[in-house]
């Protein structure tokens, strides 16, 4: 698909998102949500002890499934899925730049993912909860994410080249 | 008027709606390439822009949307979901995610897109966003201070450079296609191609691009919802309609002691007017507030009628015109001015001895009203306060 068709076509459904709901897409929220939930089932004694844990349950007296962005993210893959399917995409395959193995690939996958997840909680959202939500309500707060990860990403980028390119 | 939840659709409905929207998100996300770690770091390595021209021109799109349906009063920006400005946290959690975005190839919108259609680097990915949100909740007292530092607030950046809303949405549409511009002209020397377009595209991003300014001209140029309703409310061909609405300061005063739960007696002026001195039994509702979102119920109401006083006759009648704008309830002015009433009912001179004896009548009726006005003001204190509603600001964000 051509990419600004894309585009638009991605800030229109943001757009209706906040119109019908007020505020805009976002990803990262359902991870914790999701590990709340399964701390609460594996350790709840931990959740009562913890504030973190205990102001999320006070805060929210639905539980932490009843939540926005848990049914938005569990749209997103069956979205993800369907498009993948009738584009010819889906399938188990494994990405990666022309100079790294399996195994580093999957470790910098984890150790990004470790990082994205972490960078995520600390400025209240991701790319798309902060940046790009935060771009159509011109939020200050969303747009300095912005600048900040693409500012670090491109900081790093050189010292990381031999994961992506030749 | 949008956002409908939780005003019009509930919490619960609201849940069915985000897995619809969800499903929308993750198509259109998969359709752009979002799914292909290789083009989202191509951006990096100026080998492939894609990524920057879907989420630019998608954040551009929705932001001409929001002002659009702002400056038409079909959405109520004052109540959506602005991101707070934590500076450090926003800062400090941005570099992070973008050293994460380098190392592990996707952002957690587009890993999870990536896993559902089977690329295994971005389930292990998605697995590793797991223990980065783990480790922060662990660690959070340790990182409270820094995460909580420096709160300026659901701020907008327009707001924070002093500038309207419609001159940075502009400005950052002219940054976003010079971007575009620029980014296709890297990528042109990096992959070594001919900056060519496909024929007949020209046309087409031409067409795209003036539609956005076009959008952005008449949120910038043309009178919006409000305007338009303060340019009509001002003719004063119309104010003369009202005439046919007023109701004189005796029968009102009838009505505030007889039949008090028939009316709403709204003060249309200052709050620090309003306080000074205002009509018993009446509640504030100042002009400039009478189309914000908490106050329309009581325009849209068939319960009661709305009676409309302030101290001028233009300011009451554009009051009860914009009423009509507001809802439908039935809405009346008072005849008498603020200052006219109270001098009226509690600084009336007594008349004379000999006078007539409709004058004695008046005279009569009057105190006696203005001392049950009283007494119904004092004995209802605390309901005659106007019952605060509170505005609920949307909660989101991750």
């Amino acid at each position: 698909m051509n990419p600004y068709l894309a585009g638009v076509l991605l800030g229109l459904v943001l757009l209706a998102t906040i119109y019908i709901t007020g505020r805009g897409l976002g990803s990262s929220g359902a991870f914790k949500n999701t590990i709340i939930a399964t701390v609460e089932a594996v350790a709840p004694s931990h959740v009562d002890n913890t504030p973190f844990y205990r102001d999320f349950m006070e805060a929210n007296p639905g539980g932490p499934w009843k939540n926005f962005l848990v049914f938005q993210v569990a749209g997103v893959i069956i979205g993800a899925f369907f498009s993948g399917v009738i584009s010819r995409r889906a399938g188990l395959k494994l990405d990666k730049g022309p100079r790294v193995t399996n195994t580093v690939r999957i470790i910098a996958a984890i150790v990004g993912g470790a990082l994205f997840g972490f960078g995520s909680q600390i400025a209240r959202g991701c790319t798309s909860g902060a940046a790009l939500s935060g771009m159509a309500v011109l939020s200050l707060g969303g747009i300095l994410t912005m600048a900040a990860i693409f500012g670090a990403g491109y900081a790093v980028a050189w010292f990381f080249r031999k994961l992506w390119i030749n | 008027m949008g956002p409908l939840v939780p005003y019009i659709v509930s919490e619960e409905f609201g849940l069915v709606i985000a897995l619809a929207i969800g499903v929308a998100f993750g198509f259109v996300l998969e359709q752009g390439g979002f799914s292909s770690t290789k083009k989202l770091v191509g951006l990096f390595y100026g080998y492939d822009f894609t990524v920057l021209r879907v989420f630019f021109t998608a954040g551009i799109t929705a932001m001409a949307g929001v002002l659009l349906l702002g400056h038409y009063g079909i959405l109520d920006t004052s109540v959506i979901y602005v991101n707070p400005a934590f500076i450090y946290a926003a800062l400090i959690g941005g570099a992070i995610m973008g050293v994460g975005f380098i190392i592990g190839g996707f952002c957690p919108g587009t890993g999870v897109c990536a896993a559902a259609i089977g690329k295994i680097d971005a389930m292990a990915f998605v697995g590793g966003i797991f223990l980065g949100v783990f480790a922060f909740m662990e660690f959070f007292p340790g990182l409270e201070k820094m995460y909580t530092a420096h709160n300026l607030g659901q701020i907008r950046i327009s707001e924070w450079l002093g500038m309207s809303d419609i001159l940075f949405g502009i400005l950052l549409s002219v940054v976003a296609v010079g971007a575009f511009i620029g980014t296709w002209m890297i990528e042109n020397r990096v992959n070594k191609r001919k900056p060519e377009l496909a024929p007949g595209m020209k046309n087409k991003y031409a067409l795209a691009m003036a539609a956005l300014f076009v959008v952005l001209g008449i949120v910038a140029f043309l009178p919006g919802k409000e305007d338009i309703i303060h340019m009509q409310i001002a003719k004063a061909k119309r104010q003369q309609t009202c005439v046919f609405k007023e109701i004189p300061a005796d029968r009102l005063a009838n009505d505030i002691v007889n039949n008090f739960y028939s009316l709403n007696l709204i003060d249309v002026r200052t709050p620090e007017e309003f306080e000074a001195w205002h009509l018993p039994m009446a509640i504030n509702i100042p002009f400039d507030q009478m189309l914000e979102r908490q106050n329309i119920p009581i325009f849209n109401q068939k319960l009661r009628t709305n009676i409309f006083y302030a101290d001028g006759d233009t300011l009451v009648r554009m009051a009860c015109l914009k009423a009509k704008y507001a809802g439908n309830s039935d809405n009346m002015i008072l005849r008498e001015s603020a200052s006219e009433f109270k001098k009226l009912f509690f600084e009336a001179e007594p008349p004379a001895a000999g006078a007539a004896k409709a004058a004695i009548n008046i005279w009569n009726f009057r105190t006696d009203a203005a001392r049950k006005m009283q007494e119904m003001e004092a004995a209802m204190k605390s309901r005659s306060a106007p019952a605060k509603r509170e505005v609920v600001t949307v909660r989101g964000g991750c």
